[in-house]
């Protein structure tokens, strides 16, 4: 008989218990695909076992042909075409715009309190709230929804971008100048790349803001585009195609930070 | 080329920080800087180097820089200031860009100062791959790079370990005796001074003035680390920096 754990003997050695290892993060991609796997085919079964109303949520199947309906008579590419020509020329802009100013408040300090106010000003207000606004100024097409997206997306990238800037490494500036480098070269190789993951990180956060003012804007007045789509066919009740357009908006952010994710490696390859 | 500290004061605001301050730096000659914690060492070093400016006094220098010297006062800093983003050779490229060289001159000012800092095997590393000893060696190889007149250093071994700090000291002393190398080397770690230099500039604290300025008379290349004379004068210091160094130790520091 041997009690060693509670009572070691002093003759015989017996190994200290392990206690570490507890709550140590690991992955499984194997894991994630079958969860998600599961989920499809609970819904799937609770459907066809008569389970869940075909009204109120329709089986993965439906889903899945009026996914395949919807493609087929084009009627889906030009939902997502129409979406994603508003998401990129709004994000575009809001991006450009975004990190220009950020890096003028981050580097002179004549803008920094300015900048400063006026961001924070407008930085909690759901941008969303300025549409009405933007549509008496743009109008109700397209280019309310582009200025609501860009104004979005402004705010954040701003706040990442000089929040970057103030995040690098201050004797890597120190280096510069003892070594002699123009304020131009201190700011283009050491300023710019230090503070390059900081702003790609803030561009991750802006895409998703950007997504989710897309598809409000496209609810409010569009008759194109995947927030339109959705919105339609809950009017019709076609819960289908309404989960459909949801689907496709799980994959169009998947891809936007798919997107961003391999930039991001392919930039800070270094980290 | 001669560097000279001409009765250099300074404060911070209405704290001396450096009263009357005044060495030379002669051609070829290493002078470490002792001193407990709250000196001024450091700030002394950014003065001589021009990177701040004394309240009153100057840094002086004498005579030509080396040929093609890029940047006459030229740092090592005590945590490497390494761009992570550059490869090793790429470090040591950036303070020879901008300066209208040309690419083959870039090409073999970097290979000679690899070679001669150790590190010809590591040109496409990235910092984050290297070691702390390696780190500094790429400091080390980015400011012989531009052919300095003085070299500056301020403490550039005290993030490294003991063993690591022995190898590079070594290499530091065979730096200094194959090339005509002046420098100023700060540090708190009196056998690194001894080690090294010709002379130490030894530093009273609050306000920081100069308590006593030792010769070393064993030249570098015949030192040994357990020399009895080298350790006569590490004591010897060391008696000279005792008092302020307790002090320092039990002062409450104002955060």
């Amino acid at each position: 008989m041997r009690d060693v754990a509670m009572t070691p003997s002093l003759e015989a050695p017996t190994p200290v218990p392990f206690r570490g290892g507890l709550f140590t993060p690991g992955t499984n991609r194997i894991a994630g695909a079958l969860a998600l796997a599961g989920l499809i085919a609970l819904w799937q079964a609770a459907s066809s076992l008569g389970l869940i109303s075909p009204i109120f949520a329709p089986s993965p199947l439906r889903v899945a042909n009026a996914l395949t309906g919807m493609a087929q008579s084009g009627e889906l590419q030009n939902h997502i075409m129409a979406s994603l020509g508003r998401l990129f020329g709004g994000y575009a802009l809001g991006m450009t715009g975004g990190v220009l100013v950020g890096l003028m408040i981050g580097l002179f300090g004549v803008f920094r309190s300015a900048g400063i106010a006026v961001v924070s000003a407008f930085f909690p207000i759901p941008k969303i709230a300025l549409l009405p606004l933007f549509i008496l100024w743009f109008g109700i097409g397209e280019g309310s929804k582009v200025a609501t997206i860009a104004f979005g997306t402004f705010f954040p990238t701003v706040v990442a971008t000089y929040g970057a800037v103030d995040n690098v490494d201050r004797s890597l500036v120190r280096m510069g100048r003892a070594f002699g480098l123009s304020p131009f070269a201190i700011i283009r190789k050491i300023i710019l790349p230090g503070s390059l993951p900081g702003i790609i990180s803030g561009l991750k956060i802006a895409s998703s803001i950007g997504i989710v003012l897309l598809i409000a804007a496209e609810m409010i007045g569009a008759n194109q585009g995947v927030g339109a789509l959705v919105l339609a066919a809950g009017n019709l009740m076609q819960t289908d195609q309404l989960i459909a357009g949801v689907v496709m908006l799980s994959v169009l952010g998947l891809t936007i930070a798919g997107v961003i994710g391999a930039i991001e490696k392919r930039l800070l390859a270094w980290r | 080329m001669r560097l000279i500290a001409d009765r250099i004061h300074h404060t911070y605001g209405p704290l001396p920080v450096l009263e009357d301050i005044s060495f030379t730096v002669e051609d070829g000659e290493v002078v470490a800087v002792v001193g407990p914690s709250g000196c001024g060492k450091s700030t002394l070093l950014r003065i001589l180097g021009g990177l701040e400016k004394p309240a009153s006094g100057q840094a002086l220098s004498a005579g030509e820089p080396p040929a093609g010297s890029l940047n006459p006062y030229t740092f090592v800093f005590q945590d490497f200031a390494l761009l992570p983003w550059r490869t090793v050779s790429e470090n040591v490229r950036l303070p020879l860009e901008g300066h209208g060289l040309g690419e083959a001159e870039i090409k073999d000012r970097i290979a000679d100062t690899l070679a001669r800092t150790k590190l010809s095997d590591f040109a496409d590393a990235y910092p984050k791959q290297l070691s702390g000893g390696m780190k500094q060696r790429v400091g080390i190889a980015r400011a012989l790079a531009v052919k300095p007149a003085i070299l500056l250093m301020d403490e550039p071994l005290s993030a490294l370990d003991a063993q690591t700090r022995e190898l590079l000291m070594d290499d530091l002393v065979q730096l200094h005796d194959q090339g005509n190398l002046s420098s100023v080397y700060v540090t708190h770690n009196l056998d690194e001074a001894v080690r090294l230099a010709d002379k130490v500039v030894v530093l009273r604290r609050r306000p920081g003035r100069i308590n006593a300025l030792v010769e070393l008379k064993v030249p570098r290349a015949e030192r040994d680390g357990s020399d009895a004379e080298m350790a006569r004068q590490t004591r010897e210091l060391w008696q000279l920096i005792r008092a302020d160094a307790e002090a320092a130790d039990r002062e409450i520091v104002d955060a």
